[in-house]
């Protein structure tokens, strides 16, 4: 029994190492795509590009537009001069926001009114737009505390706090908000699904195609035997791949590591655990490599979007949120943000390490039942 | 003693029978070669007896085992060479001879010298580092052939083993099998051809999933009623549908030659010389020969005439 699986083992890890096409697609690519997608996937909102339309033209305006550039938020792109130019702008791209301000801006202020300022935005991108929002509405208001302050100083004589109540938010686990220390560790997940799920799904296809399965299924081969050798050494690539990844983040992007590195492995062998399952049934469903591809794509597409990768599973009607707990990565993504970020103890994480184990244990069980030691 | 035998093993795809309740038995030391052309349900009755494929109805069993009941036991019994070649191109040939020694769990006590003596009767031991897939095609059946009988098997199943391989390689092949039949391995070969039919010591004619002919080869080729003429004449295409019309016998061209199977010797002659004569078409030669199995094949066969 052992002898037989050994030899399997060893048959698949020399066609995998011996082709080169291989390797660059198991070690390679997963260093490449996190260390580009570890830049690339972030929601963070800063210098987004603004124009000003001032015609008022005063200290007033100016100290308003200052504290907007000011902010990290927005790059003032241009001053423009004219009314269709508002649209122009907005049109092309050139800027996401304008900040309109009228002529009698500092008038109305210094006459103890209120003063109209008009902001524009391009309200395409939902989720920049909403922030940057956020963002103007914090600065009108530093700027209306600055100059209430002023002018209770000015007609009552006396300095005066102009908040008497002030909440101080404090984020918890990622202190300065730092997408990327949300999003790399997802990324890890997406790209040990990819991996494992493919090769996983093609692997017993191939060997079904090319005509090496006939020849397996007269030997004397239990089925456990042949469906383990397939599945470990994928296993063990997904557990490299993991490290290799895991060292990138915390060491070239800086994203902390706080928890029990263990429950890292141990998160992980459950979740390859439901991702070589899901490879493996696809595999036992498809007749040909290019079937088992096309339907791990169709599994990985939603599987990626209702995961909690970029949106929230409690921002999902009520139904998705049920189809989500079919997902594996769902489970995956709050183990290991959990043990990067938050350092949680298995008392809090054996939910979602069960959900893989049973995820995992009926997927794998459901291809073994499916596979069969005959033609046809 | 029987080491194979079917009852009336039948399997169906669908509404197509491949296989039709077909029964015969094969003695030990035998070689029997399942002969029909391609669709004739030669792979299924291979994958039917080596019990990779399960029957519709019917039994059958190998070595005293039941291909159903007891499949894996059979297995260390048989070795089985696929049509296509089963072995993996991206492993050398000793890589491929040890996958399947650890598969068949051979004892590692003379394994070394169970494959020394593989790779030398296959003339493989200098390519033993070179990658199945470079191989040629000869040297591919023969790794095949090599790996199927890594474990000493009572069975040898070759499921047209010399399909694409060239004639010297053929004959050594052929060589390698009589070698093994020396050693009272029984060979059940499917093939084609019908030279290859030729070398077996009983053959089955199968056709359309139904075995036509079960016999020794001269035993199939005595099938054959009537006699055989060989006639060689002008315009040799116009005569045989002249031949044809006037219903004398069935009639097989070969080339240049006609073949004309008819019941009776003396009258089959005269009414093919007056077919021709009538016809206008000069006669070269006319004689009666020995059939081949293919003249039992193109004949006897419905449907099976040229």
């Amino acid at each position: 029994m052992l002898e037989r699986l050994i030899r399997m083992l060893i048959k698949e890890f020399i066609q995998v190492l011996r082709n080169p096409r291989m390797r660059a697609v198991l070690f390679v690519m997963p260093v490449a795509q996190v260390i580009i997608i570890g830049y690339a996937v972030n929601t963070d909102v800063r210098h987004v590009p603004m124009a000003v339309y001032d015609l008022d033209r005063t200290p007033a305006t100016r100290d308003l537009v200052a504290r907007f550039e000011g902010s990290g938020c927005f790059d003032v792109v241009r001053h423009i001069g004219s009314e269709p130019e508002i649209q122009e702008i907005l049109d092309s791209g050139e800027a996401k926001a304008v900040l309109r301000l009228n002529r009698g801006f500092a008038e109305a202020l210094s006459g103890g009114g209120t003063a109209q300022a008009q902001f524009l935005l391009d309200g395409s991108d939902s989720n920049t737009a909403s922030v940057a929002l956020t963002y103007a509405a914090q600065i009108s208001g530093d700027f209306n505390r600055a100059l209430l302050g002023q002018r209770f100083a000015r007609t009552a004589g006396v300095r005066v706090d102009a908040e008497p109540v002030t909440v101080v938010s404090r984020a918890w686990f990622n202190a300065n908000l730092d997408s990327r220390h949300y999003f790399v560790p997802g990324v890890l997940a997406m790209i040990v699904a990819v991996l494992t799920i493919i090769l996983s799904s093609m692997s017993i296809v191939r060997e079904r195609e090319v005509g090496t399965m006939e020849q397996i299924m007269v030997t004397p081969i239990g089925r456990l035997e042949f469906i383990l050798g397939k599945t470990i050494p994928f296993a063990m690539i997904g557990f490299v791949d993991v490290a290799i990844i895991a060292l990138i983040s915390v060491f070239w992007f800086q994203v902390p590591l706080r928890g029990f590195p263990p429950y890292l492995f141990l998160g992980t062998a459950l979740y390859l655990l439901s991702t070589l399952g899901i490879g493996l049934f696809i595999s036992t469903v498809s007749s040909t490599q290019q079937q088992a591809m096309m339907t791990a794509f169709f599994f990985m597409l939603p599987a990626f979007m209702l995961s909690g990768f970029v949106y929230p599973i409690a921002n999902m009607p009520k139904i998705v949120q049920i189809l989500t707990l079919l997902n594996p990565i769902r489970y995956y993504l709050v183990i290991i943000r959990s043990v990067f970020l938050k350092d949680l103890s298995l008392g809090v994480l054996w939910p979602q390490m069960l959900g893989l184990l049973l995820l995992g244990g009926t997927m794998l069980l459901l291809a073994a039942s499916r596979f069969r030691k005959t033609m046809s | 003693m029987e080491t194979l035998r079917t009852q009336a093993l039948t399997r169906r795809f669908g509404d197509l029978v491949a296989l039709d309740q077909l029964t015969l038995a094969v003695e030990e030391g035998e070689i029997f070669g399942l002969v029909g052309p391609d669709g004739a349900g030669k792979t299924t009755t291979m994958r039917l007896l080596t019990g990779i494929l399960e029957p519709s109805s019917g039994e059958a069993w190998v070595d005293g085992l039941h291909t159903v009941r007891e499949t894996e036991a059979i297995k260390d019994r048989i070795g089985y060479m696929s049509q296509r070649f089963g072995l993996y191109p991206d492993l050398t040939v000793q890589e491929n001879i040890d996958f399947y020694a650890d598969l068949y769990e051979v004892p590692k006590a003379g394994r070394g010298e169970r494959m020394e003596r593989l790779l030398a009767f296959s003339n493989l031991t200098p390519f033993r580092r070179r990658q199945a897939g470079n191989l040629s095609g000869g040297m591919k059946q023969k790794l095949g052939l090599a790996c199927a009988l890594i474990h000493t098997p009572r069975v040898l199943f070759l499921d047209e083993p010399t399909n694409g391989v060239d004639p010297v390689s053929r004959r050594d092949f052929w060589r390698i099998l009589y070698q093994l039949q020396q050693e009272r391995v029984t060979i059940f070969v499917s093939t084609a051809y019908l030279d290859e039919a030729e070398r077996c010591n009983r053959i089955g004619l199968l056709h359309q999933g139904r075995l036509m002919a079960c016999d020794t080869v001269d035993g199939v080729k005595g099938l054959l009623r009537g006699a055989l003429l060989e006639l060689r004449c002008e315009a040799p295409r116009p005569a045989a549908r002249l031949l044809r019309e006037a219903a004398i016998g069935s009639v097989a061209l070969f080339g240049d030659r006609l073949h004309v199977l008819v019941e009776d010797e003396a009258r089959g002659r005269q009414a093919v010389e007056a077919a021709l004569r009538a016809g206008g078409i000069a006669l070269r030669e006319l004689r009666t020969i020995e059939p081949s199995l293919e003249d039992v094949f193109t004949s006897a066969l419905p449907g099976g005439s040229a």
